[in-house]
């Protein structure tokens, strides 16, 4: 391997690893929110890039399908809900989160597609119709369950990941989509032709973490989040309500996914099933950086995009393998250099 | 005086035991009222019950109104607080950024920073620590920063849960000197405590709680003098 080539392998890695770092982000977010290892993360983005595939085709996605049938399954679990505990007078607000809200962000995209939408329009539209998805599943999957052990949590998220798959098969079908470059643009490094899309990749995940950073340092909500990943106990005493903190979470890391989508679209094939290659070597890099940590995530999640870049290389076939043998000497030496505390053990 | 908070024959199960029985107290709006007892005698249980993290038979009325069913979140944002055993500080969070969190529930935010210089003014040692990570914190400072974040809520009914536990005697004498000034702020204090002497000192009136039921309850300038608790809790003599 001449150094041409390590270079060109390594940016190319690197932007890869800049997506899966979106998600690995996302991950950590959920997770020390809530404790749900939300798997279906990179179906989330593959439905993203599904989405915008469809809305450049000028076709209106299943999406928009897909976000109303859960909100009508929401809402009915939210209302079912408040009257087991006598809670009717929260209804109004349960119709607008779970009902109103979600219904009317598909009609504006439904809406907003009859009039032929510029790019940039037909991006936000994709990120509109994607975000609602996840904290509708958590109303209906994730809150009946939210005290469970992390294990009930993980087994019913990898359920919930192959219902997906099913749901997306129907919903977009069997067909790849690859999206139009966001950019032309290209520029030459050290003799290394870069390419805009790589660029951007890179700068839309730096934009993306840094956004977050600010809102987790910088405000009230933000904080509150971090405050109820550091002590759900502690947090509910202040009045933060854990289940609008997960909501939040949610929203947030889809949010990341999506863009993580929109950005992986031009660059690779993506199919209704794409999404689970991505969030696993998400995870995988989630958990190099030990699950909890944001740059750690995202360190770790660019390491293994250019591991997987240069893996490729050597031998393409397995370079899945060797990207997920990762995870063996990273637990090995997560488990030898971590003090188990008898709290975690009662976890 | 009127009536702030009260429990009528609450009951509390942990699986099928019953670790608090029937309890009924009440506190009088600016009052200090301790609860003490020994160690298992269902006090913690008590306060968590109160707060709403455990569930419980009976009835609860603050201000007026039944909160035997409202939420955690929704009692505190009725102003009822509770500074925990544990302190539940978020450890890797800065000082300010907890005693922020601690006016989360306020819906009008006007007052925050005021009632942050407050509170600074009141514990000076947290506004020189502001910016280091609770963690870090000395057992002194984590219970006045517990105290601190509990009163960035505007607390009308404050519920403190042996905040002298583990303290050297010289901090434990600071903070009930903090506790008997917030009654001349109006605040209302359901203090359980171990430290019965200390408690007895500082509050108006007192309960004694033995495996899980109240067996007296008076005045606490009676209770101090009452023979049978100088034997069992106040060193005896």
């Amino acid at each position: 391997m001449t150094s041409d080539i390590a270079a060109i392998l390594a940016i190319d890695g690197i932007a890869t690893g800049a997506v899966y770092a979106l998600v690995a982000i996302g991950t950590v977010l959920i997770f020390t929110v809530t404790r749900v290892i939300f798997i279906p993360f990179g179906d989330i983005a593959a439905f993203t890039a599904l989405t915008l595939a469809a809305l450049d085709a000028k076709r209106f996605p299943g999406t928009g399908a897909l976000v109303v049938i859960l909100a009508c399954l929401a809402t009915l679990i939210e209302i079912s809900s408040l009257l087991r505990n006598g809670e009717l007078r929260l209804l109004p607000r349960a119709l607008l989160f779970y009902l109103v809200i979600p219904l009317a962000v598909v009609g504006a995209a439904w809406l907003a597609m009859r009039a032929d939408p510029p790019l940039a329009i037909r991006l936000v539209l994709a990120l509109m119709l994607i975000t609602p998805i996840a904290p509708l599943l958590d109303r209906i999957v994730f809150r009946p369950i939210a005290d469970g052990t992390v294990l009930l949590l993980l087994t019913v998220s990898v359920a919930l990941h192959f219902a997906l798959v099913g749901l997306g098969l129907l919903f977009f079908g069997p067909e790849g989509v690859r999206t139009e470059p966001l950019t032309s643009l290209s520029t030459e490094f050290a003799g290394v032709l870069i390419s805009g899309q790589t660029m951007l990749i890179v700068i839309a995940a730096l934009v993306f973490s840094g956004l977050l950073y600010l809102f987790f340092d910088f405000t009230l909500v933000g904080k509150s989040l971090r405050a109820t990943a550091v002590n759900r106990t502690g947090s509910r005493l202040m009045g933060i309500r854990p289940a609008r903190a997960g909501t939040i979470a949610y929203l947030l890391g889809s949010l990341m996914a999506g863009v993580s989508g929109i950005l992986i679209a031009p660059v690779n094939t993506v199919f209704y099933d794409s999404g689970f290659l991505i969030g696993l070597k998400a995870f995988v890099g989630a958990i190099v950086g030990g699950m909890t940590s944001y740059p750690g995530a995202a360190i770790g999640a660019v390491g293994v995009g250019i591991l997987e870049s240069f893996a490729s290389f050597e031998s393409s076939a397995l370079k899945d393998v060797i990207v997920f043998s990762l995870l063996i000497p990273v637990l090995i030496w997560r488990s030898l250099a971590s003090l188990h505390s008898e709290e975690e053990i009662e976890e | 005086m009127s009536e702030m908070f009260s429990m009528r024959d609450v009951t509390v199960c942990y699986d099928n035991v019953e670790a608090v029985r029937n309890v009924s107290l009440s506190v009088e709006e600016g009052q200090i009222v301790t609860v003490i007892g020994p160690n298992g005698a269902g006090k913690t249980t008590l306060l968590m019950a109160a707060i709403g993290l455990l569930a419980s038979r009976g009835r609860m009325v603050f201000q007026g109104g039944d909160i035997g069913k409202m939420s955690v979140e929704d009692r505190v944002e009725r102003r009822l607080c509770l500074v925990p055993e544990k302190r539940e500080l978020f450890s890797d969070m800065s000082v300010a950024d907890n005693l922020l969190l601690g006016s989360y529930s306020l819906r009008d935010r006007s007052g925050v920073q005021t009632t942050l210089d407050e509170v600074y003014d009141r514990f000076p040692r947290l506004k020189e620590r502001q910016r280091q990570a609770a963690g870090t914190l000395s057992g002194g400072e984590r219970q006045m920063l517990a105290l601190g974040r509990a009163l960035m809520a505007k607390p009308k009914l404050l519920m403190l849960d042996e905040p002298s536990l583990g303290l050297a005697p010289l901090i434990v004498r600071e903070i009930f000197r903090t506790i008997a000034s917030l009654r001349d702020l109006g605040v209302s204090i359901l203090l359980v405590e171990q430290n019965a002497r200390a408690a007895l000192e500082t509050a108006d009136y007192g309960y004694v709680l033995e495996t899980g039921e109240v067996v007296q309850s008076g005045p606490a300038k009676d209770l101090i003098h009452d023979p049978r608790l100088i034997t069992a809790y106040l060193g005896g003599h």
